[in-house]
């Protein structure tokens, strides 16, 4: 498999859509959103970003399925460091202690 | 079998490990090599991310206070900054694929330069955060930290306020010295662009450095809302 070289053309669109995500998560940051609407929306705003560097400034869309694999596993341990670190916190107090 | 090979080494390019049968093996075990290391700073950051998750969950009024303070026009203009550098850094490796000096040189320089910039930014900010007796902790001598100058919103406590900043300081800082690394992994990969060592057949360590920067400035992506954007929305309704 020969390196893909990614066009500048799409270099810049990537560039200028992280300026807008940026621009947007400061104006979604200054409103009022009900409940816990403000960090869903900074939230998602910033996965997508970090997901377009990763995909095409880091050119993950274009290596082989080996780094995907490596990438992925990265996501897969951050989740059971959240997700077990959670079910202790969150479930807390749930039961009585006898 | 082995004749062939060392047939193909004598007119493969001077960079080729003798480990590594081809350039496009050598050049993917280094990107692969690259990406098990981020994984681990993955899991670094992630550590700290799983703090703040935490803390700002059990006491979110203080966090919200706390992160009111910060400036929000010097993290956006920082944010802008990264993203540019990445930009810039994206264009360093396309020209050294395409084989343009030149112009790698010239990306490589802005890259380092805005780095450059988002350090002093930073800098600017911490000062700011010594004036105001923000510095957690007793780190300071005769400066012990003191909330008083912040406003607080309605049940927010002083010390839940410190924890934020313990945080704050923690996270931005560890990130700051990944910059500061970054900018001198470009130095050095300046210095060989400029000599006109990579071009489309060679140019790994530039794609690599190029992964590491990319990567510091994701972090970033997630700490700019984060610590920045989390309370303001309460300053205006009240």
């Amino acid at each position: 498999m020969s390196e893909h070289i990614v066009s500048v053309k799409i270099y810049l669109t990537i560039f200028l859509a992280l300026l807008a995500g940026t621009a947007l998560t400061v104006w979604a940051g200054l409103r009022d959103f009900p409940g816990p609407l403000n960090v869903v929306i900074a939230m998602t705003i910033a996965v997508i970003k970090a997901t377009l560097v990763v995909l095409y400034f880091m050119h993950v869309r274009y290596s082989s399925r080996l780094i995907w694999v490596v990438f992925t596993s990265a996501l897969f341990w951050l989740g059971i460091l959240f997700a077990l670190t959670f079910s202790d916190y969150w479930t807390r107090g749930w039961l009585p202690i006898s | 079998m082995a004749e062939s090979l060392a047939v193909e080494h004598e007119i493969t390019h001077p960079a080729l490990q003798h480990h590594f049968e081809n350039m496009e093996q050598q050049r993917e075990a280094g990107t692969l090599g690259m990406w098990v290391f981020l994984v681990t700073e993955i899991m670094f950051f992630g550590g700290m991310f799983l703090a703040y998750t935490l803390y700002r969950s059990k006491f979110p009024a203080a966090f919200a206070s706390a992160s009111n303070h910060l400036s929000l026009k010097l993290g956006a203009i920082n944010t802008a900054a990264l993203i540019f550098s990445s930009f810039t850094m994206a264009l360093a490796v396309y020209s050294a694929q395409v084989g343009k000096r030149r112009n790698q040189v010239i990306c490589l320089v802005l890259t380092i330069l805005l780095g450059l910039t988002f350090l002093g930014i930073k800098a600017i900010e911490y000062h700011d955060k010594y004036v105001d007796h923000l510095i957690p902790g007793r780190l300071i001598p005769r400066r012990p930290f003191d909330a008083s100058g912040v406003h607080l919103l309605p049940g927010a406590a002083r010390q839940n306020v410190e924890m934020f900043y313990w945080i704050y300081f923690a996270m931005t800082g560890m990130h700051a010295v990944h910059m500061v690394i970054g900018v001198g992994l470009l130095s050095v990969i300046l210095y060989f662009a400029a000599r006109g060592r990579y071009g489309p057949e060679y140019h790994n360590p530039v794609e690599i450095s190029g992964l590491y920067w990319h990567f510091v400035d994701i972090i970033w992506i997630f700490l700019f809302p984060l610590l920045y954007l989390l309370g303001r929305h309460l300053e205006h309704g009240g």
